[in-house]
């Protein structure tokens, strides 16, 4: 049975992340780093005291320096990042990074990694996408095995994180045609070898990610991440759930766009009465809610089938993630109407919720992607 | 083993035993539909077994109280079923008088009227029907003008309801009065009840798009009804109301779910459209069914989610609204997909192979949920105003 309440230690997570966000990560913050031209994207003031809340280590194993509470607990804390707009390697590392190094690494490279990043001392990148629209199993990227090692070459864009990395995880083909799942293969690489280089541009959310290239970069086979040709299964995994906790936070900011527009609506008069008293808007308003309804509940059933191995998990995930997509996209929409001339003003915080909302979007496939991903795991 | 466990071995062997296999099958259409009551006739022996053998043991409607239903908790509610689904057991009854008045005449009496009424719905033997509507009363329901007079120990009601489902077929009406002309709108209504067969209640099937004619325009005629037949009490019908709407719609909504055993939206797809290199053979269709198809099961979950918060005692409180607009939509949704993936086999009315037409008369059929129990531009005002404080 799928979790849809909140066990009171969850509800105490999310409320105690709701009150450490709200105070030392508010919205203020976000436009304070993107003012300043902050050129890692994130504060690490804020990362670090994230990490002594213990943030970091929410899907890492107690053995391993974590805490071992869940995806639900840490869908918990991507809501309320998602209500302030808080950028931080969360997603990066303490999502992704774990999850790939949870599911896939071996003891040693678990001995070797998962202590620091739940102590939140290394980060981590996922360099798997190729074009600019999510395409997973799209791998030009070509690792050779060379008697020794492998030699990786071809080019990653989009990396979240990937300018401040200590590690990245790197989808390549070691087999077969640039399209299909067999022969791909994940390595760990360290961002300061030779023929590595690292491009970084900031995106329309004022977050950081970054282009990577290899050129004939050298790693040793202790660097495989899983089985070799036989990455796609960990992608998969991977993927699902980093879209779970992408929804999970583009649930945060459709519910914190709707709020902010309902207060809106209950204070600025015109023609004499309040904007809320229009029957036209109270129906938009009262259909976004019901969308947002559903958006919870689908998040909340990804994550926990996520905790309990559910064979539905993935295709949770996506229903979760594509339905995040559309309800995020109308909820910031609809914010920046509702609020007439003053929701495009860039002094005016709505909009900053529209833009991080389409980033987060598009991020590991948009409601298009999960749709079509949707319809293959169901056999149409 | 815990008591819960005990219950659920001893239901599913119970089950086993006893709901006959033609009832384990997909229903296929309204004709599967048993409602019981005085002028019912069974479509089939089993149809009658398995009503009899589930109203034996009150779970027709399994969480009232022993004296008169089942006597379960609400985990063995969910268990019992659960363990129907599982066999894909069809509900055995359907009855007004257990999703509607049975409920409010549990929680608003008098005991008399509990005594008198309850056991008989359990048992499938009394058919009701909601005489609400009227022709000048619709969205706006407290503005009826259906009028009871007080003669002593009874009252003379004259008026006409509309849109009353099932009138003609039903045994027992509750319908809403004004016993108080002089009270303000919602103040002076009451709740009565009165057999159809009294002299002075006459009713005239309307026919719908659909072709069926599920629903009739009633007469009452100097219509005596006794004063120990009132839900509650005198003028407290407008409360008794809202609470029946509640539970309305929450069975209404409950349309956008996919019975158990039914065939999915994407099954029924690939059997129209068919398989091209794994995919469906339209795009643009495929996309519709999986988003049809992912947004049905995030409707399933919240609707699960509802009722996890009400054991939990928390949540929303006008949930109802909510899953009534948004199932009622979703399902019309489902017929408008149903019907374009099936072309022209949708158009069918009547002829062909015995084709009687079901694509398109469920499909006019739906029209008709987001319009009854309250429309959706009613829930929606719900929503606004009872949730967002939006006024
Ligand atoms: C299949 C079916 C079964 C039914 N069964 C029963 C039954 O058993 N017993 C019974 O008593 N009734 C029954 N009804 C009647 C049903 O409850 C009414 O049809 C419904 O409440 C709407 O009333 P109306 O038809 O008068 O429409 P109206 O109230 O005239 O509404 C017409 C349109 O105006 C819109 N509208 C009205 N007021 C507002 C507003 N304030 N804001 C925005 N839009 C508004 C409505 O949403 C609708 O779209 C049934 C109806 C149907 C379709």
């Amino acid at each position: 049975m799928a979790t849809l309440v909140l066990t009171e230690e969850q509800q105490m997570l999310k409320d105690s992340a709701r009150g450490f966000l709200q105070e030392n990560a508010p919205v203020s913050a976000m436009r304070r780093l993107r003012d300043e031209g902050d050129p890692d994207g994130f504060s690490r003031a804020t990362w670090a005291a994230m990490v002594e809340q213990g943030f970091a280590g929410t899907l890492i194993p107690e053995a391993h320096g974590g805490f071992d509470f869940g995806h639900v607990g840490m869908g918990q804390i991507q809501e309320e990042a998602g209500r302030t707009l808080t950028a931080s390697p969360l997603l990066a590392t303490a999502i992704v990074g774990a999850c790939a190094l949870v599911h896939a690494g071996t003891e040693a490279q678990q001995q070797e990694l998962l202590a620091p990043m739940a102590a939140g001392e290394l980060l981590t990148a996922l360099a798997v996408d190729e074009r600019p629209r999510h395409r997973p199993e799209l791998v030009h990227t070509r690792a050779e095995y060379n008697g020794a090692g492998y030699t990786i070459n071809g080019c990653k864009s989009f990396v979240i994180d990937g300018h401040v990395a200590d590690r990245l995880i790197v989808t390549t083909r070691t087999s077969g045609e640039c399209r299909g799942r067999d022969g791909i293969t994940l390595f760990l690489v360290e961002p300061g070898l030779p023929g590595v280089e690292i491009v970084p541009m900031v995106t329309v959310d004022s977050r950081r990610a970054a282009e990577v290239r290899f050129n004939d970069v050298e790693v040793p086979a202790g660097a495989v991440l899983g089985h070799v040709d036989e990455g796609a299964d960990v992608l998969d995994r991977v993927l699902a759930v980093a879209n779970a906790h992408l929804a999970a936070e583009l649930l945060g900011i459709a519910r914190e766009a709707m709020d902010r527009t309902l207060q809106y609506l209950r204070e600025r008069r015109q023609f004499g009465v309040t904007l809320g008293s229009f029957q036209a808007l109270q129906h938009r308003m009262a259909q976004l809610f019901s969308e947002i309804e559903l958006l919870q509940s689908a998040v909340l059933a990804a994550l926990s089938a996520l905790d309990e191995d559910d064979a539905e998990a993935e295709a949770l995930c996506s229903v979760a993630k594509a339905r995040a997509c559309t309800v995020a996209e109308l909820a910031t929409n609809e914010g920046v109407q509702l609020h007439g001339g003053m929701g495009m003003t860039d002094e005016f915080d709505i909009g900053l919720f529209l833009k991080r909302a389409r980033a987060a979007q598009q991020t590991y496939g948009d409601d298009r992607h999960h749709a079509d991903r949707f319809a293959r795991l169901r056999g149409y | 083993m815990s008591d819960l466990e005990t219950f659920r071995r001893e239901t599913r062997a119970w089950l086993e035993a006893n709901c006959p296999a033609s009832m384990r099958t997909p229903m296929t259409g309204d004709d599967d539909v048993c409602w019981g009551g005085r002028k019912w006739t069974f479509k089939s022996t089993d149809q009658r077994l398995w009503l009899e053998r589930m109203a034996e043991r009150g779970w027709t409607a399994p969480d009232w109280p022993a004296e008169y239903g089942g006597g379960l908790g609400k985990d063995e509610t969910r268990v019992l079923r659960e363990e129907m689904d599982r066999i894909r057991a069809r509900p055995p009854l359907h009855s007004f008088g257990i999703w509607m008045i049975g409920p409010a005449i549990l929680r608003f009496g008098p005991e008399h009227l509990r005594r008198q009424h309850l056991p008989p719905i359990v048992r499938g033997e009394i058919r009701w029907c909601q005489g609400y509507s009227e022709p000048g009363a619709g969205s706006d329901l407290a503005g009826l003008q259906t009028r009871a007079e007080d003669r002593g120990d009874h009252f003379i009601v004259n008026g006409q309801k509309i849109w009353t489902s099932h009138a003609d077929r039903a045994d027992w009406m509750f319908c809403l009065v004004r016993t108080n002309p002089d009270a303000k709108k919602q103040a002076g209504i009451s709740l009565v009840l009165f057999d159809m067969n009294t002299p002075g209640v006459s009713t005239r099937p309307i026919t719908l798009i659909s072709g069926s004619s599920p629903f009739c325009e009633t007469f009452l005629d100097n219509v005596r009804v006794e004063k120990d037949q009132v839900v509650g009490e005198v003028d407290q019908g407008w409360t008794i109301a809202k609470y029946l709407l509640t539970h309305e719609r929450e069975m209404i909504g409950g349309f956008g779910r996919t019975a158990a055993g039914a065939r999915t939206v994407g099954e029924q797809a690939v059997e129209a459209v068919g398989l091209e290199d794994g995919r469906l053979a339209d795009e643009l269709l495929r996309g519709e069914v999986a988003r049809w198809e992912m947004d049905a099961r995030a409707f399933e979950l919240t609707a699960e989610r509802a009722r996890a918060e009400a054991r939990a005692g928390q949540g929303v409180g006008n949930s109802s609204a909510m899953l009534k607009y948004y199932g009622t939509e979703l399902n019309k949704r489902r017929h408008e997909l149903l019907m374009a993936l099936n072309g022209s086999d949708g158009l069918l009315w009547q002829g062909k192979d015995g084709h009687d037409g079901a694509l398109a008369r469920q499909w006019l059929r739906s029209k008709g949920n987001s319009i009854e129990g309250g429309t959706s531009e009613i829930q929606l005002n719900i929503i606004a105003r009872n949730i967002l404080g939006l006024g």
